[in-house]
């Protein structure tokens, strides 16, 4: 008998995966935007991903409009308890989405937009990492709704996994353009993903700490004998990643940093993993309770089971189409 | 504390209103936008014609801020139904969650993955597959909107489902049912020719706009000429679906049909049709009426002594605000048909070869610009407020749809969405009248501005022009 729900957790852990994959690192070049001298290198950032971001952005939908159809109970129940940062971040999306086409748009106010992408970019991954926050260390469910205040999201905790996501998103944007561009700018980039690298390990060993003391749950799940033999692999291979994401840095090689840079964000999927199954509000609502009935799971998963691979495929077309390294002039 | 909850749910009808209206009139262009830049190409492919490349060329760049804007304020809508309106996503989720995340899995994804290539890629991919990237984006626009049509009609004439013992909406046996819900055929042809008719007067107007300044510029002529078309052909039939759609509502939702035609009080031997007049819902009558006797019953009845009920026949509890309904009604209708009148004149200045020649028609069409955008929003008005009091009609009440949610919280979201959004989208509004105002030029430029879109392997306008120019 094959579990649909667990199924369409695991559609909507992968399209998760797949948004942190694809716009983290168009998230961290906006954040790292003014580090950019005005001018070619910012156009060539800027450049670099103006063709992907709006199939990007497109996974954040797949994730909420999932959410919805797949644990309504959970949509209904997450998005009223992280009203605030929700609204910001996609206020902060509104931002940097516009910037893509205004700033050529208009070069008298092309500083502003620069700003507004960069402003968009940090409150928006800023708002998620907080999101993500205020869902660990649990929130205030009643019956079939949200019943803390408007702040409950806030917290030093929320506040450290916003700053935690910064840096994250910060490093792919840094390693993507090591791996897409060259000369001085590939060079600051390097500069920046070494800086960034050690920073976000720090901050995933402090978020780690911390998350043990949010829920019996978690602490069990981690350091409870005999498992803690199997979840102990996960900060090994973090270590291990760390080492092997430095030595493609230092041997200078483009693509492989971007991609221990999304390994060490996959173990850190697989450590959420760990804390909260089966929950889908942790600690508080299990991913049975707040699944659709089973004609609503069927009726999607035939569309999902045809249209991801196909969605995937072109998606990987159109980066095959944009391959290579991105010059002053666009990609050639 | 119960004054604070009605304070809560009148805020976030007002954001709801104001987010999807705002994000309405850049679908509504770039639906029909897509089409038209698929015909140009499309032609320009056949004919090799350069003033198809150009106009091309020139529509995309509008295209790509148009979309844009359509992008980021669409995220915005598909968190608002969970944000403020979870009571109504947690009980209906389960019928209309699929058909939202089919429209994610069939248009977005799709739309989103070609335009890139669209924008960016003439190119890299050459000229066939380019056009095949352009048709997807405009195949992706339509099919978005089957989704999300199917959908908001659901609400309209929800059939096809059962409600548990949790509350929730649980699909029937048939989500065929479900998708073609009585109304949805009539909403979609209608909303479909809608967007159509908003571009092709958007694009009419500034034809107009260049024709009035320059009679022989080969793009301005082009443009217009096509969008007269566009009018002469499409408006027509807008009223013929119009006409359908109104019937089916006269079925489906009569109080709002009732609203819409400002009839307070049953009619039971022909009802009169209400040009003009003041609806006064205290009084129960329409003060200052223009009327023809009997001209409702025909229209809706298609027969003159048939008999129309009223909304004395509504419990009071559920009826509709009949004001703005009634008003709404009319300014859609008035501009319908005003486009019909546009179609009709250049059909007339075609004939007489003086399509280009007769600078009122132009001055009427740039008038007429922004009539699409009105009408389809005046549109939405009536039947989004006409749906009253209900989120599903007959079944869920929009005052028990809402999100537990503190008044100030949805205040200031509120606040911060009419200040991005009248700042951001205003400004981005400006540079498409900014793009609207130069006129279309032999070499066209591709995305100017932007490096990466104007230089490559092969100089762009060499690949897009053809043959000749």
């Amino acid at each position: 008998m094959i579990d649909l729900t667990v199924i369409w957790a695991s559609i909507i852990g992968f399209a998760i995966i797949a948004y942190v994959v694809m716009d983290g690192f168009d998230l961290g070049i906006g954040i790292l935007f003014p580090f950019f001298k005005v001018g070619k290198d910012r156009d060539t950032a800027m450049n670099s991903i103006a063709p992907v971001w709006d199939g990007n952005e497109t996974w954040l939908v797949m994730g909420v409009g999932g959410l919805l159809a797949a644990f309504p109970l959970a949509y209904a129940i997450i998005l009223p308890a992280l009203y605030a940062p929700m609204i910001a971040m996609l206020l902060g999306l509104v931002f940097r989405g516009v910037a893509f086409e205004f700033r050529w748009r208009d070069p008298a106010h092309r500083e502003l937009w620069d700003r507004a992408f960069t402003l968009g970019s940090f409150i928006a991954t800023f708002a998620q990492g907080i999101a993500l926050g205020a869902l660990l260390q649990g929130i205030t469910v009643e019956g079939r709704s949200y019943a803390g205040g408007w702040w409950e999201w806030l917290s030093p905790f929320s506040i450290l996994t916003g700053l935690g996501l910064v840096v994250g998103y910060a490093l792919l944007g840094a390693c993507w353009l090591n791996w897409k561009t060259e000369g001085a700018l590939q060079r600051q980039a390097v500069t920046y993903a070494g800086r960034l690298g050690i920073s976000l390990l720090l901050m995933i060993g402090v978020i780690s700490l911390a998350t043990l003391t949010l829920e019996a749950q978690y602490y069990l799940r981690w350091l409870s004998y005999p498992g803690v033999l199997a979840t102990a692999i996960v900060p090994i291979a973090t270590i291990a990643v760390t080492f092997l994401f430095y030595r493609s840095l230092r041997q200078t090689k483009d693509a492989q940093p971007f991609f221990w840079a999304l390994a060490l964000f996959g173990l850190c999927l697989i450590g959420l993993g760990i804390s909260i199954w089966p929950n889908v509000i942790p600690a508080r609502v299990t991913i049975w309770e707040a699944a659709a009935p089973h004609r609503s799971q069927v009726f999607m998963l035939i569309g999902a089971s045809i249209m991801v691979p196909i969605i995937v495929a072109y998606t990987a077309w159109s980066y095959w189409v944009f391959r290579g390294k991105v010059g002053h002039d666009g990609y050639h | 504390m119960m004054i604070e909850q009605e304070w809560a749910i009148i805020l976030a009808r007002i954001q709801f209103a104001f987010t999807v209206s705002f994000h309405f009139l850049f679908p509504a262009f770039s639906i029909g936008l897509a089409s038209f830049l698929a015909v140009l190409e499309g032609l320009w492919l056949k004919t090799g014609e350069g003033v198809y490349a150009n106009l091309y060329r020139y529509w995309l760049k509008i295209f790509a801020v148009v979309f844009a804007m359509g992008v980021v304020s669409g995220i915005v809508m598909s968190y608002q139904f969970g944000t403020n309106w979870s009571v109504f996503s947690d009980k209906a989720g389960p019928v209309i969650g699929p058909l939202m995340a089919y429209e994610v899995l069939t248009a977005f994804f799709l739309e989103a993955g070609f335009l890139g290539v669209m924008l960016f890629g003439i190119n890299k991919v050459g000229r066939k597959l380019h056009f095949v990237a352009t048709l997807a984006v405009a195949i992706g626009t339509f099919i978005s909107a089957f989704w999300i049509l199917s959908v908001n009609s659901w609400m309209q004439t929800p059939v096809g489902y059962e409600i548990a013992a949790n509350g929730q909406f649980m699909p029937g046996d048939s989500w065929w049912t479900i998708i073609f819900n009585p109304s949805f055929p009539y909403r979609l042809v209608h909303t479909l020719l809608a967007a159509y008719l908003t571009t092709a007067f958007a694009v009419g107007a500034v034809g107009a706009w260049h024709l009035l300044k320059d009679k022989a510029n080969p793009g301005a002529r082009k443009m217009f000429s096509m969008a007269m078309w566009m009018a002469a052909i499409v408006a027509p039939l807008q009223v013929v679906a119009g006409d359908f759609h109104g019937i089916n509502t006269l079925e489906h939702q009569p109080a709002k049909v009732m609203a819409m035609e400002g009839h307070y009080q049953s009619h039971p031997d022909g009802a009169p049709l209400i040009l003009f007049g003041i609806p006064n819902s205290k009084e129960r009558t329409v003060d200052y009426a223009i009327e023809i006797p009997k001209a409702s019953s025909l229209i809706l009845k298609h027969d003159l002594n048939a008999p129309l009920a009223g909304l004395d026949t509504t419990p009071d509890a559920d009826e509709p605000p009949v004001g703005i309904v009634f008003w709404a009604f009319r300014i859609m209708v008035g501009l319908g048909m005003a486009m019909v009148a546009i179609g009709m004149w250049s059909l007339l200045a075609r004939a007489r070869k003086q399509l280009y020649e007769w600078s009122w028609l132009h001055k009427a069409a740039l008038l007429m610009g922004p009539s699409g955008f009105i009408a389809v929003l005046a549109g939405w008005v009536v039947t989004e407020v006409g749906r009253q009091p209900f989120t599903i009609y007959g079944v869920l009440r929009t005052v028990d749809s809402a999100s537990p949610l503190d008044a100030p919280a949805v205040a200031f979201s509120l606040l911060a969405f009419v200040v991005v959004y009248f700042a951001v989208f205003g400004m981005g509004i400006w540079y498409l009248l900014r793009l609207m105002k130069k006129p279309p030029e032999a070499h066209e430029s591709a995305l100017d501005g932007a490096p990466i879109r104007s230089a490559g392997i092969t100089p762009a306008p060499a690949v897009l022009e053809g043959t000749s120019a």
